[in-house]
């Protein structure tokens, strides 16, 4: 298992933020991590409908120790808040999702929406600017055409380094309900927008239709009992996406069989456990996350106890279902009342497919080694590392006798909660988003 | 209200803490309580008042005990002895006196369920995966409810020991209709999902489209969906629920508030299933959803006849007297 350690503490805290140790601005709280394909950026979305990307440090051989900071490379306002007069409801500006598309050219490009929109936003640097305008000055201001005796042609000349971000394409108007999921197609030229109950596919160009490719509304909205909360497209195929339900089932449809994907061409479903049935069990199976393994060959599903992995040709179980917390299994109606319950964690894989990462309450987080079968809990809090420290496994005590440095379950704090991580695409480093701070682990350096 | 300080707070309090004195400690802000933290003060008041009549007509100090157990019950998976045809009567008698609470704790949990569906109003806009996770488990227990035969017994809980002997005689009744009914029994509830939708298209006319067939060896559960008529049973609403549901009849149609909100016809269908029992209540106790604007009266005028039809049909389901 390999060793995190607190290489540098990042705390995200916009200048606008008032800190103090029990309280915190709402609007920053993070809702979204997500890294780039190569690794070097890492965007994150917040409450307040901010949009912070860092960049990863050059590395540099006069000091080999400081191996690839995050610092932050460019800050914008992505979604507002907004007002639909029409249902007299907000329109939260909360960022539900980041997704980088693969870089083409000099620029990035990243998708992040709402609960209604999602947005194409360009960041390009800027590190040159044209001087010496003809017929105006420097200041912009047009100069006196009378004043004016030769010719002059502007000259690039280098200036400070300028990230801005551009929104491109503005895709509104698809959603009835609340956008849980986007994924980019591995096409590049596609991607989808899932909702409660809807799935659209997009083209990037066209912002103003989208094919619906799923539907899994009611006619009548009594017999509503069903809800998609999830959706993603193969890392390979581009026909190919799962989406999940909140009973607990993975639909994977392939769009080259209809144009309205209403038909599964697989079913993945867990029986249930007989021995384990509540009035919670429907709650806790419905699955908060869907992520396909790099390989594409498995798909892996958080629900609210467990972290399961399926392998694509085999329907009907999980190969590998691991435990997060499952002290919590005698404490349901209590999370029930205080709707911890639905909470939607997240859940990663890391480059390699061979570990799987997810959160927890406390600022706990949960790695699992897929081949060694080991597992560590690890903390996200300020108080608990210092620099360059190693993390400490954590552990969280059952039953009567509480050991030294352990933690029993009636004393975790259930307000912090890690629902957001990950993992650098081919290293290991990690974000983890503990409500509004952002920490960066990477491996521990020999 | 002692009682409801014991520890059912529900989303509106500091940070959610498993610790039962924990509950109205000005602990670390946590603003973001996972949807059920909108503390208006409408929404307290519901709160309590609910708790209050809930744990009024429990008797407060067994409310308060119940809540205590509540997660000890849920523990065990909830299983239901009533249904383990393998245990003798005597074993059930012992099981149930035993854990004498537990329709009692399902009755809480099913009222809980009721309050988190009523916030879901209160919410700038509702999260509708938690919306239907919630109404599912309000399902659930209605169905097991009925089929314990327990919809006529609610309005008899407060009497402690008759109700108990009225839930063993219950018990035998179910038993005897549940061994006929025993091989339906698993799929006892998406069937029932079905059933109660089809009982509903019989008694309103303009909803429900399916009916699938109702399960033939329902002796009791017939028994319970058709005693009363549901314009009869209007007057007769359970004690601790009254002043909630006399709302009921005094709100015009228009202001019926919507819980699955969207623009196209279906804007009230769902609504009438799961919250039209609760609808009324909250604009009772809540002047702060006054501002929510009323859709457009256009699509309500022809649903609301039969939404009043199955609101009183799902009035009378859970407060059966």
């Amino acid at each position: 298992m390999k060793c995190f350690s607190r290489y540098l503490p990042y705390i995200f805290r916009p200048p606008s933020a008032i800190l103090s140790s029990s309280c915190h601005a709402e609007a920053d709280i993070i809702s979204t991590v997500e890294f780039n394909h190569t690794g070097e950026l890492l965007a994150t979305g917040d409450k307040g409908g901010r949009v912070v990307i860092f960049q990863r440090e050059q590395e540099s051989k006069n000091q080999p120790h400081r191996r690839g900071e995050y610092n932050v490379y460019s800050t914008f306002q992505s979604h507002e808040p907004e007002f639909d007069y029409l249902k007299s409801l907000e329109i939260e500006e909360k960022i539900n999702k980041i997704r980088w598309l693969p870089q083409q050219n000099a620029a990035y490009f990243l998708l992040s929406t709402n609960d209604k929109t999602v947005k194409l936003w360009k960041v390009s640097e800027r590190d040159k600017r044209p001087e010496g305008y003809n017929l105006k000055d420097e200041d912009g201001r047009l100069r006196d055409p009378s004043m004016i005796t030769m010719l002059r042609v502007p000259v690039l000349r280098p200036m400070d380094l300028m990230v801005e971000a551009t929104p491109r394409r503005v895709f509104a108007n698809a959603h009835t309900y609340h956008i849980n999921s986007i994924s980019v197609n591995s096409d590049y030229e596609t991607y989808m927008s899932a909702d409660d109950l809807r799935i659209n596919l997009w083209n990037f160009e066209i912002t103003n239709q989208s094919f619906n490719i799923v539907d899994i509304k009611p006619a009548n909205m009594e017999e509503l009992t069903e809800v998609i909360t999830a959706a993603e497209f193969h890392p390979h195929h581009c026909n190919t996406f799962v989406y999940s339900s909140s009973k607990g089932t993975i639909r994977l449809c392939d769009m080259r069989t209809s144009a309205l994907c209403d038909r599964h061409a697989k079913f993945f479903e867990e029986p249930e456990d007989p021995s384990n049935r509540s009035f919670f069990s429907e709650i806790i199976s419905s699955i908060s996350d869907v992520k396909f393994s790099h390989s594409g060959r498995y798909i892996m599903t958080r629900d609210y106890l467990t972290v399961k992995v399926w392998d694509l040709n085999m329907e009907n179980r999980p190969i590998e279902t691991y435990q997060v917390h499952d002290y919590l299994r005698s404490k349901l109606c209590s999370l029930y009342e205080n709707d911890c319950i639905f909470d939607k964690f997240e859940c990663v894989w890391n480059g390699s497919d061979s570990v799987i990462m997810t959160g927890s309450y406390n600022n706990f987080f949960r790695m699992f080694d897929r081949n060694t079968k080991r597992d560590v809990t690890l903390e996200a809090s300020r108080e608990n590392s210092k620099p360059r420290a190693i993390l400490k496994p954590r552990k969280v005590c059952v039953g009567g006798k509480r050991r030294k440095d352990e933690i029993s379950v009636d004393s975790l704090d259930f307000s912090k909660k890690i629902l957001h991580t990950a993992w650098h695409p081919s290293e290991n480093i990690i974000a983890v988003a503990a409500t509004n701070n952002l920490y960066i682990f990477q491996d521990k350096v020999n | 209200m002692a009682g409801g300080g014991a520890g059912l707070t529900v989303g509106t309090g500091p940070a959610p803490s498993l610790k039962r004195g924990a509950v109205g400690e000005a602990g670390e802000g946590a603003p973001e309580l996972a949807g059920g933290g909108d503390s208006s003060g409408e929404a307290v008041v519901l709160q309590l008042l609910l708790y209050g009549l809930l744990l009024s007509s429990m008797g407060e100090e067994e409310g308060l005990r119940q809540t205590q157990l509540l997660d000890t019950m849920f523990v065990r998976g909830l299983k239901r002895k009533c249904f383990d045809g393998e245990e003798d009567i005597e074993g059930t008698l012992a099981g149930i006196k035993a854990i004498p609470s537990y329709n009692l704790q399902r009755q809480s949990l099913l009222d809980m369920s009721l309050v988190k569906l009523q916030l879901c109003h209160m919410l700038v806009e509702p999260n509708l995966c938690r919306s239907v996770l919630i109404a599912n488990t309000v399902r659930q227990i209605q169905e097991e409810m009925t089929q314990d035969g327990t919809w006529q017994m609610i309005h008899t809980q407060s009497t402690g020991q008759a109700s108990l002997d009225r839930l063993v005689s219950t018990d035998i009744l179910c038993r005897s209709s549940r061994e006929q009914a025993e091989g339906k029994h698993v799929s006892g509830y998406s069937a029932f999902n079905k059933d109660f939708e089809g009982d509903q298209a019989q008694d309103s006319s303009e909803t429900m489209s399916t009916a699938s067939s109702v399960q033939a060896p329902r002796n009791l559960q017939s028994n319970v969906w058709e005693m009363e008529n549901p314009q009869e049973n209007k007057g007769n609403f359970q004690k601790s629920l009254d002043q909630i549901f006399e709302t009921l009849e005094n709100k015009s149609p228009n202001s019926v508030e919507d819980l699955f909100s969207e623009v196209d016809n279906s804007y009230y269908d769902l609504d009438t299933m799961l919250t039209g029992m609760m609808s009324n209540t909250k604009m009772g106790h809540c002047d702060g959803l006054e501002t929510f604007s009323s859709p457009t009266a256009t699509a309500s005028n022809s649903n609301f006849k039969s939404d009043l039809n199955e609101l009183d049909h799902i009035v009378e389901i859970l407060v059966e007297s």
